[in-house]
């Protein structure tokens, strides 16, 4: 199978830069976020929608960064 | 693709797409996101899971000799197979396995320059079938730790300074603003470095599409902190993933003669009572 609609751009969630990647593959759209440095995904999703697929990844994603910590250097 | 490389250390995605299935070929996703390979994988390739398959999952150490020969085994590698490694994240956990099966002798380990990021940016077939291979009996030599640091020999670099640290984890982790990669649990009590490593960013190794920089680049990435490969050197990270990935970068792109990997890393350190950090 091929992977059709793959796109990839980056956003800000919760102050962070992060990745969005999204592609469909057969019926089922697959969506992966990644911090941008160092590049790491840390939530994924699928939905039998893009927007489906993505909304969930990036309610995960807004989650799991708001408890990232800044500490003073 | 970098004209002084090594030679054969790394294919391309256009050689695994003409080269995946060939019998004496095997190709191996390692990813990050132990997930990624049920999204669509390279239509062939076995999937390692790097928390169960590449580590020993009751000690914390890497994989123990006679669990790698029971995988390799049953991916269907014998000691001859031409192993293509590729992954997530500009392939850090295809380098983590490469490096574990460098220390266990494997001759012939490839990665797929670019990794999943640029297969997936070129739209090539993906498959979600997991392949079946034919059992094969593995024989691991002894490990040759020259490729891996432990701690009391990172305490002797930093004591000594006959050893060049470099810290690949980003400038905000390596400053201690943060002290894991943001979305992801902190797993250390310190932010920091280790005294006197010197910052060298894992992602400067590589190009936009996820492909390794040229020799030339490369050269003057590592020259630029007085990194020549004259001195012994130890890459560390936060858990030895993206370390994993320099050390391969120095080693087999470079040349670099003493290379070692602390996969201990910032997870050992940072969390060391005693130890000393490094700030900003």
């Amino acid at each position: 199978m091929k992977p059709e609609e793959h796109s990839r751009r980056q956003q800000e969630l919760a102050g962070w830069p992060v990745t969005i990647e999204t592609y469909k593959l057969g019926d089922v759209y697959h969506c992966a976020i990644a911090n941008v440095d160092p590049g790491a995904r840390f939530a994924r999703a699928d939905g039998a929608t893009r927007e489906e697929a993505e909304s969930r990844a990036i309610e995960k994603a807004t989650r799991y960064l708001a408890q990232t910590r800044k500490f003073e250097v | 693709m970098a004209t002084q490389t090594l030679p054969g250390v790394l294919v391309t995605t256009d050689w695994v797409a003409q080269h995946a299935t060939d019998a004496a070929v095997r190709v191996v996703e390692v990813d990050v996101d132990t997930t990624s390979y049920d999204q669509g994988h390279v239509p062939g390739a076995a999937g390692w899971n790097w928390t169960t398959e590449l580590c020993d999952t009751l000690v914390r150490d890497i994989i123990p000799a006679n669990k790698l020969e029971e995988l390799l085994g049953k991916t269907g590698i014998d000691n001859k197979t031409a192993i293509v490694l590729y992954g997530d994240n500009n392939n850090w956990f295809a380098a983590w396995a490469f490096w574990q099966l460098k220390i266990y002798g494997h001759q012939d380990v490839r990665i797929m320059d670019g990794g999943r990021k640029k297969w997936l940016a070129e739209g090539r077939d993906l498959s979600t079938d997991r392949p079946s291979f034919p059992a094969t009996t593995y024989k691991a030599p002894a490990p040759d730790l020259s490729l891996r640091a432990f701690l009391p020999e990172v305490q002797q670099a930093v004591a000594g300074k006959k050893a060049a640290l470099v810290d690949v984890r980003s400038p905000q982790e390596f400053t201690g603003e943060i002290l894991a990669p943001p979305g992801l649990p902190e797993t250390c009590q310190r932010g920091g470095h280790i005294p006197g490593a010197k910052s060298i960013p894992w992602g400067k190794n590589c190009n936009e599409d996820g492909t390794f920089k040229s020799f030339d680049e490369l050269k003057a990435l590592y020259a630029a902190q007085g990194i020549t490969g004259d001195q012994p050197v130890i890459a560390y990270c936060r858990i030895g993933e993206r370390s994993s990935l320099t050390w391969f970068t120095m080693k087999h792109l470079l040349g670099f003669k003493d290379v070692r990997n602390y996969d201990g890393s910032w997870t050992e350190w940072g969390n060391l009572v005693g130890a000393p950090v490094e700030k900003p």
